[in-house]
């Protein structure tokens, strides 16, 4: 009975309107969260059918600009679009006229001129969202923008524990790594904390930003630290983000030493998440990483139908259509 | 050591004003006549001679103000902004002096620079100008410029400002050479490894946005060190846009023990904290950053006491499409010269965190003290530097409203209360609402 339960809420129309925009977590109120998971949810099982596309958003233009690499988040948004049958279109960096020196805001300018509804992007510099949000009529999502913040994979993170663990609220999660320079730890700080999970960051002192604990998370120097929690997030050591000299850690060798996440330093049980790409060997042990406890897979799976349903929700404001899901199975 | 066109002096009577000179000691309702310039007559029922007539009533008369740093762009970012443009905007903010920064293209290293800058100061400046010029040729850090040919031609100062001088024995030099010279040093206060990549205050909104910090410490070690040299050589110093609470204490300490350091602080820095930066506009985005709640708490104390005697804005424009980018790609620094009294009076004076006349002070007598110059008084037989204010005006700042050729105010759209009405600068009307 508690799945139908679920399944109903994705058939509720939403309490507020949909936020207009999704550029960080904290634009979003818990009852945003909880209407997102449970919309995904309903995709997940339209995802189970043997034909996957959707044709909800038909005749919708969504567009994908990446200013930086991507292999996750690009095509993960790009297949969550089709899958709901809109039009894409997928602009990188590299080849497009930001190589003839573009400025951001001309290229919303031109974007816009399509009149898209959605624009997706990820940009190396925090406040890009912002700015095409500005210059543009579009429904923005941020695909992650410098260090700032990179909310659907929050998103899906929380998809998956709460598909893993049943919960969210109550649950302890350790991030692990290099926080200074991690969107995806500052989103999912503040995504966790908001749903009413605990947070612990765990790091060499020189990559917790000072003054992170006011977002209601603890910080621990210490890798003991992960032995309490129920999952274990493990974040990559940024090489390319670090300057020169700057010595955050003597050498990569002291910090897998130190903090690297390996067998020995886990519980039997305890879930051990990454957002990718992984660097093997330094900041996850493979035993690790290949372990059955390990959720890589399963948070790539998670970010279609949290993208699909965070398209969805930024286009619809009614329930999802009848058609779209699964028919109803009483357990 | 100021530079201006050679306008007609003029005859000018402002009547029912409520005349307010805080060095002079003068508070009181009367009427003022200008006779060709200088002023005649401060009194009750002053006759006027057939001069046009002001009415003061309701408005607060005082000595004009003196902005000690001011970024003029010219040569080289004649686009953001010209001494045409840049003296108009400084008699619209009440301004009868500016002092204008050397970071241009080129430098302003040699006579032959300064002396091109004096020219057109002569020939377009609406206020006097006094230019700064470099400590270091090229602002490089590694070679002091001709000082004394610089002062002979008219610099104002010295200073690297943009730039810290990285080297403790090039700064202890340049306190050595310069004092031949009689003119101000003034010093950006930066530690450039303890900055490096930073974007905003290093603090909980940078840690929670994301940005690479810019700490607080990476100001106060350079304030201090420099501190520590001046006290040596026992030379005179000026430390520029002081944005945080230990440069502040460290200031005072150094004061205290004899040192002769005077200090600056910006409108921005005085109501503005890293709170702001929340919206990742970029007119928040300056050199030193805004800081936190106490370092805000601290300047204001330090401005009240004393231990800070000036208000600079660091007006520093920029063109439009330069900071129509993400908050990380933008340029530092924003306008001030046109909104510096109303923000100042509406944040800091309306709320009783700082006396009207301390403002006042602060804005004109101890900028002038800080570089040697004449302070602007109220006073007969002294050159007519005036600005009426209207403390009760409220005011929408628009783009459209600048007489600067750039608009990156970080108060586009705010309403302020308190306006300039009219600014009488060396003996002249150079500007009325």
């Amino acid at each position: 009975m508690g799945e139908i339960h679920v399944m109903r809420e994705g058939f509720l129309p939403p309490r507020q309107p949909p936020r207009r925009h999704l550029i960080s977590i904290g634009d979003l109120e818990r009852e945003d969260v909880d209407r997102l998971l449970a919309t995904a949810q309903t995709f997940s099982r339209s995802l189970e059918r043997e034909v996957k596309k959707l044709p909800t958003l038909r005749g919708r233009t969504v567009v994908n600009v990446f200013y930086e690499s991507s292999t996750r988040t690009s095509s993960s948004f790009e297949l969550a679009a089709k899958r709901l049958s809109a039009d894409t279109m997928s602009i990188k960096a590299a080849g497009s006229s930001v190589d003839k020196g573009e400025s951001l805001k001309d290229t919303a300018l031109t974007l816009g001129a399509y009149d898209p509804d959605v624009i997706v992007i990820r940009h190396p510099q925090i406040g890009a969202p912002q700015l095409v949000a500005r210059y543009t009529d579009a429904h923005v999502v941020n695909a992650g923008d410098g260090k700032h913040q990179h909310p659907t994979q929050a998103l899906l993170d929380l998809y998956t524990i709460q598909s893993e663990l049943g919960r969210i609220e109550g649950v302890h999660v350790a991030i692990v790594g290099d926080v200074l320079h991690s969107r995806v730890a500052r989103s999912n700080v503040q995504a966790l904390t908001l749903m009413g999970a605990q947070v612990t960051l765990v790091g060499p002192p020189p990559l917790i930003p000072r003054g992170i604990e006011v977002l209601g998370c603890e910080v621990s120097h210490e890798i003991g630290a992960i032995a309490d929690a129920d999952v274990v997030y493990v974040l990559r050591m940024q090489q390319e983000r670090m300057a020169e000299g700057a010595n955050y850690v003597p050498s990569l060798r002291e910090y897998t030493e130190r903090w690297g996440v390996t067998p020995e330093r886990l519980r039997p049980g305890q879930k051990v998440m990454h957002p990718g790409p992984m660097n093997r060997g330094v900041e996850i042990d493979p035993r690790v990483a290949d372990a059955p406890d390990a959720l890589i897979e399963a948070q790539v799976r998670a970010g279609l139908v949290v993208r699909m349903a965070v398209l969805y929700d930024l286009l619809t404001t009614g329930p999802v259509p009848v058609e779209a899901v699964e028919p109803l199975e009483v357990a | 050591m100021l530079f201006g066109k050679a306008w007609r002096k003029e005859d000018l009577v402002v009547r029912g004003a409520r005349v307010l000179d805080p060095a002079e000691g003068l508070d009181s309702a009367c009427d003022v006549r200008i006779d060709r310039g200088v002023i005649a007559q401060v009194g009750t029922e002053v006759d006027s001679n057939g001069h046009r007539v002001v009415d003061g009533r309701g408005l607060v008369l005082a000595p004009a103000f003196v902005d000690p740093h001011v970024h003029l762009r010219v040569p080289g970012g004649e686009d953001e902004e010209t001494i045409a443009s840049g003296t108009a905007a400084a008699a619209a903010g009440g301004y009868c002096a500016i002092l204008a920064m050397p970071n241009t293209d080129p430098v302003v290293d040699s006579a032959a620079v300064l002396g091109s800058l004096i020219e057109d100061a002569k020939a377009e400046a609406q206020v006097p100008v006094g230019f700064l010029a470099a400590i270091t040729r090229g602002q490089d850090g590694a070679e002091l410029t001709e000082m004394a040919e610089l002062a002979d031609q008219g610099a104002a100062g010295f200073t690297d400002d943009g730039r810290p001088l990285v080297a403790p024995s090039l700064m202890r030099r340049a306190l050595q050479y310069h004092a031949i010279t009689g003119r101000r040093l003034a010093l950006h206060c930066e530690e450039p490894t303890l900055s490096r990549g930073g974007q905003m205050h290093e603090g909980a909104v940078s840690a929670e946005l994301g940005f690479t910090g810019y700490p607080s410490v990476a100001e106060s070690v350079m304030v201090e060190r420099d501190l520590s040299l001046a006290a040596y050589e026992d030379a005179p110093l000026h430390l520029l846009h002081l944005s945080a609470r230990e440069s502040v204490e460290a200031l005072r300490a150094a004061q205290a023990k004899g040192v002769r350091a005077t200090g600056e602080v910006t409108p921005h820095h005085l109501c503005l904290t890293d709170e702001a930066v929340r919206s990742l506009d970029s007119n928040l985005k300056m050199n030193p950053p805004l800081r936190s709640a106490d370092d805000r708490t601290a300047l204001i104390e330090g401005l009240r006491d004393g231990t800070i005697g000036s208000i600079a804005t660091d007006h520093a424009p920029h063109a439009r499409h330069e900071k129509e980018v993400p908050f990380e790609a933008a340029p530092f620094g924003v306008t001030g010269l046109e909104t510096a009294f109303a923000a100042l009076y509406t944040s800091l004076v309306e709320p009783g965190l700082l006396p009207l006349e301390t403002l006042l002070e602060r804005m004109s007598t101890g900028p002038a003290k800080a570089y040697g110059l004449e302070p602007p008084r109220i006073a007969v037989g002294a050159l007519a530097n005036l600005v009426l204010l209207d403390t009760r005006e409220t005011w929408r700042v628009e783009e459209d409203s600048f007489r600067s050729r750039s608009a990156n105010s970080w108060l586009l759209g705010q309403t302020l209360n308190g306006r300039v009405k009219l600014t009488v600068a060396a003996g002249r009307v150079a500007y009325a609402a």
